[in-house]
């Protein structure tokens, strides 16, 4: 998988978690996924199509989904508040939506749709042309993760390398 | 949360009124505590484009903040539409997806200004006394935000 696609990714986390939980937050593992994903708690699902097409899953157990929720709203939230997979879906759409707006101006054209709450156990498998990163990052609340499944296509890549040359 | 000096309405003083639109409710509900530490007042809410145009005809609300990743139809597209019917509303775009495609679309379309997700309270402040300044004649403000 390019890291030149990933980084984005892990910067906007990064940035959007450490400012919405005010605490620094680590990369606590990074790993390729083979086997199919397993959803852990709550989680967000992205999928975007253009240039880069795929889903990025955004998870958090239950326990730190509901701490996030209570920070990020300012208000006590309850493990059966609805607030609870709002807050995951919407930190979800904002570390998208800023990785997506960096990549956008390095030149990559893609359009992302609104996040979706994930509810089914299991994701697609990893496949040849679409490989799986986990990122687990900790944080003040608990690990959350996130199940990036990039594919790049290659033919509108060389057309704008085309151009470019 | 941080305490802000109220934006208040030139014409009579009034609280400033606002629609939130996003399809997040969870979004909408931050914004509106936001909001009310400017010392404004939430007319009206809406989860997409189509339902934001009809509750702007129904409240005539002083600023909006739209979304613009959203179901049915998007915030840019909404945006255009209740500026082509309505020249004076001020639309401020507030979105993750702040690339410049994106905000030199929503500005061409309407948009008076474009605030980027996760949102700081004193970047929207400045925004929204900004835009209550702006008479809609001068230049369409830049993009702001984290």
């Amino acid at each position: 998988m390019r890291m030149d696609l990933i980084q984005p990714f892990i910067n906007s986390a990064d940035a959007v978690l450490a400012q919405g939980l005010e605490s620094p937050i680590s990369i606590e593992n990074l790993s390729m996924e083979e086997e199919a994903y397993r959803r852990k708690g709550i989680a967000a699902e992205v999928c975007f199509t253009g240039e880069i097409e795929g889903r990025i899953i955004f998870d958090a157990d239950l326990g730190p989904a509901v701490q996030l929720a209570t920070l990020l709203a300012g208000v006590e939230v309850s493990e059966t508040d609805d607030l609870v997979s709002e807050a995951v879906c919407e930190l979800a759409n904002q570390i998208i939506g800023n990785a997506i707006t960096s990549l956008n101006d390095q030149g990559f054209h893609f359009h992302v749709r609104p996040p979706t709450l994930h509810t089914s156990e299991q994701g697609s498998k990893s496949s040849e042309d679409t490989e799986a990163l986990v990122m687990c990052f900790n944080t003040s609340s608990g690990n959350v993760f996130m199940n990036v499944a990039l594919r790049y296509r290659r033919r509108r890549a060389l057309e704008r390398a085309a151009v470019v040359g | 949360m941080e305490k802000f000096a109220p934006v208040k309405r030139s014409e009579d003083g009034e609280p400033v009124r606002y629609l939130i639109v996003d399809d997040s409710v969870f979004a909408r509900k931050n914004l509106a505590r936001m909001v009310e530490t400017f010392g404004g007042q939430v007319v009206g809410e809406a989860g997409d484009g189509i339902s934001a145009i009809s509750e702007y005809e129904r409240l005539t609300p002083d600023i909006v903040l739209m979304d613009i990743t959203m179901p049915q139809m998007e915030g840019i597209e909404a945006a255009e539409k209740i500026v082509r019917e309505h020249p004076s509303a001020r639309i401020v775009m507030v979105s993750s997806v702040g690339y410049q495609e994106n905000i030199v679309a929503a500005l061409q379309r309407g948009a008076r200004h474009f605030v980027q997700k996760p949102v700081k309270p004193e970047v929207l402040y400045e925004v929204i006394k900004y835009v209550m300044r702006d008479d809609g004649t001068t230049a369409r403000g830049a993009g702001a935000g984290a």
